[in-house]
């Protein structure tokens, strides 16, 4: 491991990979604090720019800076004006917001950059250490396994999507599935489902997608709904804690780094669950006083939700490192993104490419440390952002979708079928199916596909199924993942009404 | 019926299509190796279509009931949002899409910029032409310059 560090603070250290992190953490910060951008559009619209850089360890330290100086900036937005720019942060306005109210904006600030900075630094520690172990036991499966692995990570998917919503995360999964098998596949050289449009015979665009799915409806929702609801005026000063608030915040931070990493690993459950979660958790192991201040500027409430958020960030680099299957739709467009630059993430990527994987870990230290202490002082600068009009905005964000759709493919029949997307998406977005699903499964259903078709090929047959204990163990899982939820549903449902009562 | 299902409905007819393509036309070409092969082009997809038929019908029965919750933008009351707005951007960007290329990168994105702003509602002339010249000017040199992109400057009469 000591070697690994070594090389990875090699390769981070050298000029070109720090300016990508300070560089990829003020991008982030920057438009992360804009309403409704999440991390998946900026980070869907820096594609086209990292992807043409050529050099895969600077491209992933570079998005990974832009994800983290997202999720900041998306707590400063919170913290300030009530208007959360992702949806991880929903949390930090809670108790961020009336801090802001009385005065403390300062303060609130800094707590949310020390918790960030705390929580990315204790995930990336519990990243160096599971990381290795769980792709030391990857290098034992098979490509059945593979396959129950995807599986797996796509009925999770869906698991956790919330109730009365597994359907259609599970439509949208298979959508995206379908969506996969449009073009030429690696395996048959055939053409499928092309309907003889010569465009698609290499299939959708991953990039043309992801920002139809992301950045366009995001943007359609700002045109129609404007919220940006007050100004951030007023001076932000005073951003010290004392000590006694440290020694507060402190076992929240503990306790939260952890248990937001492994929720963080955990496949679609990301920084939103974390937050939320962690904040619940936080505020039922208060003491009474406390637990009356939640809500109305509590430190201990702020910290939480920030801390977890960062490190859920940390954990879902874990599948996408060791295993090359995305748990969350950043991680999903990361890999994309690692794949168009002919890397392939999984557990060979630390013994092949060693260089990227410890890279990335250590670009996620100094990452940390970047937002920590450079971004800190210039957050009153760069709230200024905040008030650009919407009237210039909106147009630019536009225009930013369309150039990155258009430069990956330098094809303009890309930005019909993006605008023709986006259309989709947005109506899908209206009718609460979530977007995320679809976008993994056209990532993964390459990759699914491959592995089924290569066990397939293997066995004479789907007897892989039954005579590999491990993919049939995976499978079932997946298999409980997907009817839990819904029957748990339909059982508090059935009990609410009073029908099974006497049970 | 709520527009959730409507939709299913739409999912449904496309998975029924995608799936008669796979289970009943895609094979007929298939070469006659490959018809030894334990899988096919059309073994996937013929698994997909089933499990998308599924779920489909699973939204359309109403078995799952989804709890009724706080929609960012409620569907049913749209014209009340900026809809005009959002539509002419949407039909910009297909302008836009379609223009790139006969007239050129510069031309066609200070255009797209400027109407943009206008569409909004900004009425600032001067500012609007200004930012727009510039910030074309810079992505244009970022794109062709620093990433090495071609993109077609001008229109095809002026030489670009």
């Amino acid at each position: 491991m000591l070697e690994g560090l070594l090389i990875g603070l090699q390769t981070a250290m050298s000029f070109q990979n720090l300016a990508m992190v300070i560089a990829g953490c003020l991008i982030g910060t920057f438009i992360g604090m804009l309403p409704g951008l999440g991390p998946m559009s900026i980070i869907a619209i820096m594609i086209p720019i990292a992807i043409s850089m050529g050099d895969p360890s600077a491209a992933l330290i570079l998005l990974a800076g832009v994800y983290y100086g997202a999720i900041f900036g998306g707590s400063t937005s919170s913290i300030l004006l009530n208007a959360p720019g992702v949806a991880g942060t929903v949390a930090s306005s809670f108790d961020g917001y009336p801090m802001a109210q009385q005065g403390k904006a300062g303060k609130a600030l800094t707590i949310a950059a020390i918790s960030s900075f705390a929580g990315g630094t204790i995930g990336a520690i519990l990243l160096m250490i599971f990381a290795p172990m769980l792709s030391s036991v990857a290098l034992l499966f098979h490509s059945a396994e593979y396959f129950a692995l995807m599986v797996v990570g796509l009925s999770a998917i869906a698991a956790f999507a919330g109730t009365g919503q597994v359907a259609k995360a599970m439509i949208m999964t298979v959508f995206g599935l379908v969506m996969a098998t449009v073009g030429e596949g690696a395996l048959f050289n055939l053409p499928r489902f092309t309907g003889g449009i010569m465009d698609l015979q290499s299939g959708f665009g991953f990039i043309t997608l992801a920002m139809a799915m992301f950045a366009l409806p995001e943007a359609i929702f700002l045109v129609l709904k404007p919220k940006m609801p007050g100004n951030a005026d007023g001076d932000i000063k005073d951003l010290r804690i004392s000590r006694a608030e440290a020694r507060a915040i402190a076992p929240v931070v503990g306790r939260q780094s952890i248990q937001g990493f492994f929720i963080g690993v955990l496949p679609g459950a990301g920084a939103t669950i974390a937050s939320f979660l962690g904040y619940a958790v936080e505020r039922n192991l208060a003491t009474k006083d406390e637990q009356a201040e939640f809500g109305k500027g509590s430190i201990k409430g702020l910290a939480a939700p920030e801390t977890a958020n960062n490190a859920a960030c940390t954990g879902s680099f874990v599948p996408l490192l060791t295993l090359g299957i995305p748990g969350s739709g950043t991680t999903a467009i990361l890999l994309g993104a690692l794949i168009a630059l002919n890397v392939s993430p999984g557990p060979r990527l630390m013994i092949d490419e060693p260089q990227i994987f410890w890279a990335v870990i250590m670009s996620m230290f100094i990452g940390n440390l970047v937002l920590l202490i450079l971004n800190l002082p210039l957050i009153p600068y760069i709230a200024k952002v905040l008030s650009i009009p919407r009237n210039f905005l909106i147009p630019f964000i536009l225009f930013f979708t369309l150039m990155g759709a258009y430069i990956g493919q330098n094809n303009a029949t890309e930005l019909l079928i993006l605008v023709g997307f986006g259309v989709c998406a947005t109506a899908l977005k209206f009718a609460d199916y979530p977007l995320a699903p679809l976008l993994i499964g056209f990532i993964l259903g390459g990759m699914l596909e491959n592995n089924f078709a290569r066990s397939m090929q293997l066995y004479d047959g789907i007897s892989f199924i039954w005579e590999r204990p491990m993919t049939l163990g995976l499978l079932i899982i997946a298999a409980i993942l997907i009817v839990l939820p819904s029957y748990r549903a339909r059982r508090a449902r059935i009990r609410a009404s009073g029908v099974a009562d006497g049970d | 019926m709520a527009l959730d299902r409507w939709i299913a409905l739409i999912l449904l007819g496309i998975c029924l299509v995608y799936g008669y393509t796979a289970w009943f036309t895609m094979d007929a070409g298939l070469a006659p190796f490959m018809k030894r092969n334990p899988i096919w082009p059309s073994t996937f997809p013929k698994v997909l279509s089933i499990l998308g038929i599924a779920a489909c019908l699973i939204i359309l029965s109403g078995v799952e009931k989804s709890e009724v919750k706080e929609a960012e933008i409620d569907y049913r009351r749209l014209h009340e949002y900026k809809l005009g707005q959002a539509l002419m951007l949407l039909g910009l960007m297909v302008a836009y899409a379609l223009c790139l290329r006969p007239v050129g990168f510069i031309f066609s994105t200070t255009a797209f910029l400027f109407l943009g702003a206008f569409i909004l509602g900004e009425r600032k002339w001067l500012l609007m032409i200004s930012v727009a010249l510039i910030a074309t000017m810079i992505v244009w040199y970022l794109v062709q310059q620093v990433l090495g992109i071609y993109m077609r400057p001008l229109p095809g009469m002026l030489g670009g």
